[in-house]
């Protein structure tokens, strides 16, 4: 799967450019933050520009891994150096590349300027290695040093129980990492013991000669299931994500909800569905059904929200669930509106976090009791506001739409009754996300709030490119869909495939559906 | 000429993305003449493709234009394209006609309105959304107008925002529709799951879900599940029983939306949707069609008890909109489906020129909606007062205008249905909804244009009465504070006198009563080349559509008899309202409306809310309870265990270390033996 080749290379550029951008920050006067924040706003523009250059060079049609980077790390352990892209990172990368300058220029520090945006760089740096990682080890090294920048963003630059907050997010994500790391060095260990060869930690080389008894990939798989399940968050391991989500900073609630809860659901692809096929389809049912969960569950508790910033990070619960779930429906489209609705929600939960912290920079408050009248003192900040929030819910002609209609048409092939209650969420996100705004930005402003302050200039046209994309994805998301799809196709026909593991009668139990264009001899619809 | 199709939506989508940027700069009353133009302009495409369809022989009225892939994923093709056929093209064309009318209405009724040029954004996005709805050529275009119609209705009830009961009034129109929204889309899963396509027609790419040769792959059971479920979505977005309850608290926006969006155009895409999608529900099993006509039948007549019991302007024809698209349902299950389309035209005429006519009498009474201080008003308003009345004669069913004929289709195809008993009893309750109509438009006519000029009491009985009154219509949340600034004297003046409207206002209901009186026309039962729309329709509905076989006598005796009971009906109402020799009969379980939207409103507010806020606690108190409880526990046993915690990391490291190789070496042995 892996194509070799002597190209510049363009993803180690990618993960080291931040980490230079975080030393040059560490190397800069303490007294000019706003050099700082000009150097790291460069060198984020910089990584985001490299991105869209990959995008632009990347290979539709392949579903294979692309600008591989390969070298010897730790070769005594068949530890490598290896990255690598296809569609299915592709556009994480690149939603990376765009969000980081994006959070950078939508909110401040206030203090302590050097190492806030260093921490940032290096966090930029860790989320950009997870998705291009192809080295189970170098996956896990990545995986843990995003931690330990979200850490200090949120417990020093964070609001109200900013301590608790990090600790609580810390300790829940060790522990998740703690399991996955055992898993993954058993992997590694039993894949040689099976497959004979020297030890490696190779994702590809594992995935696609395992050499693993069935019922041991089982156990593995849930290792590195439960470190992503955390992570996501899936029902009941999330709460530590309103917590983290509310007393971040801004910038910080913009890359953790953006970027940072794909770490688990990219995961989960990379991880569950490519490296143990057979125990992916095993557990299926299970996720769907927390997947399930998350969208009500996580809906019915946002509605109850006080706080707005609280609200969305409950909204995340339940948009993560649609992920979760088309995931685990195992069809092409459910997959592919999986990973299109992480993109989705990278773009609007991070505008609906920008716009809260906005609100928050004017009224030092995100308590929805306390805000009141905003669409008659600030349209603008309103209608933009508005037109995300109708992206959130899933309007059809926004971004969000498409990938929920994914999923929920491809979960509908293979868990019908499963889809049939997701497909009540589109009802709970209409119902806590209108009724929120009604509070906020409907009535009469009283004294607090009427002498809101409109949109300025800046927040506008940090603003802008998001919007642009939420719009340009819902209606124009083919050209993203075509460098999906051979990836999510190739996928599939790996969990299908007998020698790697889904042998059960049936595999996925997914067949494309449709009658052919000239008349009945296609298959009968009773066999399905 | 039909390959000009795109511009049909593309006018009004052009005119939003000007107004939204450039809307304020533009100004009144530039913006709204400019929204006009736009909307007029899609009127123009349309017609132009009219008469391309037109010269075209019958078998050969069907195009189909594609301007991209929209969702290709995997044997997923779903591309954004419009069908131009019969159907399609008769319901663009009253669409962007009456949108047209109601553009230019809008401009004198929101005049002065300091959020002028925004209310045109609304209304062209709008214009745009419905006519995807119609022309989509598959159902997740339709499906994207017909989110893109409820997001605009959305915008435009709350279009007052500042208001609360308007900003809920919006609110509750979006989440009920959902809630149709949610069968949609579960329809157009099951449809792809079972034939694979969402395209109605087959082209190019896709195979046609309304093929005959599609729906011979189809079940009677997936047909019936398929159909079941994209009515639902109709039930939402028509206002049928159980969830109409947010079109009457739809009348909070400003009376050009109710009369657009409220009752001629968007609340009939359900029976649109049924009458576009009738090959699949003509291959279900038969109880779905007798189900939907049941649902219709009882709308009307449950929405008509409420109507006569209401003393808001608005409030009474919102009530009879959710009645006479009950009366479409009941044609839709009748297999009329011709009959159908031709009560939403007719009622499209009529009501709009209906709700026209009540925005021209608020308007005209400084922004009064209680008919109960109206009164006398043609002496002051005649050029409303006429078209009015026109309105009335048409919706009542009085002979020859616009409603009598299409109302008369539709009882004669429940009537002719045969079959069960079922449908005799059906067709009754209709002729009772027709009676009911009667009598409350005329009650509503008589207090408002006959009898005593109740607003001179009104306006000198002075301060507290006028509080107390305000207070009362603010009960009912009328909850509409239109902005008269420039043309009405404010409301406190003594003495003000109703007043008529504007050129731009009364042209509208000029055209509108004109259309209500000779709408009729376009399908007169008298012979088969009279009925133009049957034999329009006939390429697309030819195969679907019930024949009904009834001698001339009986449909003459049927008809006449109808048109004398509803003709009695006015009587007795002009012996209630008008000579008060009878007294009005309104109970307040009609008032309340049988009390079914407080009782939802209760429930949602009560136990529904409740039952949210304990699963809140439950996160709060279990979920997170459990993890902050691990994590005192973890702290108590700490404090024993502090000699541990030396605070060096490699330590720390060390310990990690060992528990892991302890875990790999279970692991390992676990597996390998």
């Amino acid at each position: 799967m892996i194509e070799h080749s002597s190209h510049t290379p363009l993803l180690t550029m990618l993960v080291v450019l931040p980490f230079v951008g975080a030393a040059v920050v560490a190397l800069l006067p303490r007294r000019r933050p706003e050099l700082m924040r000009l150097v790291a706003l460069l060198f984020t523009v910089l990584t985001g520009a490299l991105t869209v250059a990959v995008l632009v060079q990347f290979e539709k049609g392949q579903a294979g891994f692309q600008f591989v980077d390969h070298h010897s790390w730790i070769s005594s352990f068949g530890i490598s150096w290896t990255l690598g892209i296809d569609g299915i990172s592709l556009f994480l990368v690149v939603l990376t590349g765009i969000l980081f300058p994006i959070a950078l220029l939508g909110a401040d520090p206030h203090h302590d300027a050097k190492p806030y945006y260093a921490w940032l760089l290096i966090l930029e740096a860790g989320c950009l290695g997870v998705f291009l990682a192809l080295d189970l080890f170098l996956f896990f090294v990545f995986f843990e040093i995003v931690l330990v920048p979200m850490y200090f963003l949120i417990g020093q630059w964070g609001h109200g129980e900013r301590t608790y907050a990090a600790l609580k997010f810390f300790l829940f994500t060790m522990f998740g990492s703690a399991f996955m790391l055992v898993a993954l060095i058993s992997t590694a260990v039993l894949h040689q013991h099976g497959a004979g060869g020297p030890l490696t930690f190779d994702l590809v080389s594992i995935a696609t000669h395992p050499g693993i008894a069935l019922t041991t990939q089982r156990w593995l798989f849930l290792g590195f299931a439960i470190a992503f399940a955390v992570k996501i968050p899936l029902f009941p391991l999330h709460t530590w994500l309103p917590d983290a989500h509310t007393e971040a900073p801004t910038a910080g609630s913009v890359i953790l909800a953006g970027v940072m809860l794909k770490l688990g659901t990219y995961g989960l692809i990379r991880y569950g569905l490519f490296l143990f096929p057979e125990a992916s389809a095993y557990f299926a049912p299970m996720m769907v059904t927390l997947g399930v969960i998350g969208i009500t569950y996580g809906a019915i508790v946002a509605a109850m929200q006080k706080d707005l910033k609280r609200l969305v990070a409950y909204s995340s619960i339940a948009h993560l669930g649609f992920i979760a779930l088309g995931t685990f429906a195992l069809t092409t489209q459910g997959l592919q509106g999986g990973v299109l609705q992480m993109v989705n929600h990278g773009l609007s939960t991070s505008a609906l976090f920008l716009l809260v912290g906005f609100i928050y920079e004017r009224r030092h408050t995100r308590e929805i009791a306390k805000l009141k009248g905003l669409q008659k003192v600030a349209p603008i900040m309103a209608g933009v506001f508005t037109l995300v929030m109708l992206s959130s819910i899933g309007l059809p002609g926004l971004n969000g739409f498409v990938g929920e209609f994914l999923i929920l048409l491809g979960s509908f092939l293979t868990r019908r009754w499963w889809t049939v209650v997701a497909a009540a969420g589109v009802i709970l996100a209409a119902l806590y996300l209108l009724w929120a705004y009604q509070r906020v930005f409907h009535g009469e402003p009283d004294e607090d709030n009427a002498s809101f302050p409109e949109m300025k200039l800046s927040e506008a046209l940090v603003m802008v490119p998001l919007i642009g994309l939420i719009i340009f994805l819902g209606v124009y998301p083919k050209p993203v869909l075509e460098r999906i799809q051979p990836s999510v196709d190739a996928l599939i026909q790996h969990i299908e495939d007998p020698t790697v593991g889904a042998n059960q009668p049936g595999g996925t139990g997914y067949h494309e559906p449709g009658v052919a264009n000239n008349g009945p001899s296609a298959q009968p619809e009773a066999s399905r | 000429m039909l390959d000009l199709v795109w511009l049909i939506p593309a006018l009004p989508l052009a005119g939003f993305l000007v107004l939204v940027f450039g809307g304020r700069r533009l100004g009144e009353p530039i913006a709204g003449w400019f929204a006009t133009l736009m909307c007029g302009g899609a009127f123009a495409a349309t017609v132009v493709v009219f008469i391309g369809l037109f010269n075209k022989s019958p078998d050969q009225r069907q195009f189909q234009q594609v301007l991209f892939d929209w969702l290709p994923v995997g044997g997923l093709k779903v591309q954004l394209g419009f069908l131009v056929d019969p159907l399609s093209i008769a319901m663009a064309l009253f669409v962007t006609g009456i949108g047209t009318l109601i553009h230019l209405y809008s401009i004198g009724y929101m005049h002065g309105d300091p959020k002028f040029s925004k209310f045109f954004v609304y209304m062209n996005l709008f214009a745009f959304s419905m006519l995807m709805l119609v022309l989509g050529n598959n159902l997740l275009v339709t499906f994207l107008g017909w989110e893109g119609v409820g997001a605009c209705s959305y915008f435009l009830v709350s279009f007052w925002f500042s208001n609360e009961a308007n900003a809920s009034a919006g609110k509750k129109a979006f989440i009920t529709n959902r809630i149709g929204d949610w069968g949609f889309m579960l329809a157009m899963f099951l449809a792809f799951a079972s034939v694979g396509t969402l395209t109605y027609f087959s082209n190019g790419s896709n195979v046609g879900l309304l093929d005959q040769g599609t729906l011979g792959h189809l079940t009677a059971y997936t047909a019936t599940a398929i159909a079941a479920l994209l009515f639902i979505g109709a039930v939402g977005k028509s206002a049928q029983l159980p969830l109409y309850i947010w079109l009457p608290d739809a009348m909070a926006g400003p009376t050009p939306v109710s009369a657009l969006i409220h009752a001629a155009t968007m609340v009939t895409s359900g029976v649109y949707l049924m009458v576009r999608i009738s090959p699949v529900l003509a291959h279900g099993y038969t109880w779905l069609p007798a189900t939907i006509a049941t649902v219709g039948a009882i709308t009307a007549l449950f929405a008509a008890t409420i109507a006569i019991a209401q003393n808001d302007i608005k409030k009474v024809l919102a009530y009879s909109t959710v009645s006479q698209l009950g009366y479409m349902f009941l044609a839709v299950g009748s297999g009329a489906y011709v009959a159908a389309i031709f009560h939403m035209i007719t009622h499209a005429f009529f009501k709009a020129l209906l709700f026209l006519g009540s925005g021209s009498v608020i308007h005209g009474m400084h922004d009064e909606q209680d008919m109960r201080k109206m009164g006398g008003l043609r002496k002051y308003m005649p050029v409303t007062a006429v078209t009015f009345i026109i309105g009335w004669l048409a919706i009542a069913g009085i002979f020859p205008f616009a409603g009598f004929w299409s109302k008369d289709e539709i009882l004669l195809n429940a009537w002719a249905h045969g079959g069960s008993p079922l449908w005799k009893v059906l067709w009754f309750v209709g002729l009772v909804t027709a009676l009911l109509t009667a009598y409350y438009m005329s009650r509503q006519v008589f207090m408002v244009f006959f009898g005593k000029e109740n607003w001179r009491e009104a306006a000198t009985a002075g301060g507290e009465a006028e509080q107390s009154a305000e207070a009362t219509a603010a009960e009912e949340h009328a909850g509409e504070e239109h902005v008269t600034v420039a043309v009405a004297p404010s409301r406190h003046d003594a003495h003000p006198e109703p007043h008529e409207s504007a050129w731009t206002m009364l042209l509208p209901l000029v055209v509108l009563a004109a259309l209500s009186t000779f709408g009729g026309l376009v399908n007169l039962p008298f012979s088969d080349s009279s009925r133009f729309l049957e034999r329009w329709l006939a390429p697309v509905l030819e195969t679907t559509t019930r024949r009904v076989d009834v001698p001339g006598v009986v449909q003459f005796a049927l008809a006449a008899g109808t048109c004398l009971l509803c003709a009695l009906a006015i009587v007795v109402a002009a012996r209630v309202y008008l000579q008060h020799k009878l007294e009005p009969v309104e109970p307040e379980l009609f008032a309340h409306g049988w009390y079914y939207d407080e009782s939802v409103s209760a429930f949602v507010g009560g136990p529904g809310e409740e039952a949210f806020e304990q699963t809140a606690e439950f996160d709060k108190g279990v979920i997170d309870g459990a993890v902050n409880g691990v994590g005192t526990l973890v702290r108590a046993t700490a404090t024993r265990l502090r000699l541990a915690q030396t605070g060096y990391v490699r330590n720390y490291a060390l310990g990690i270390a060992v528990g892991a190789f302890i875990l790999i070496g279970l692991f390992l042995t676990r597996a390998v033996g």
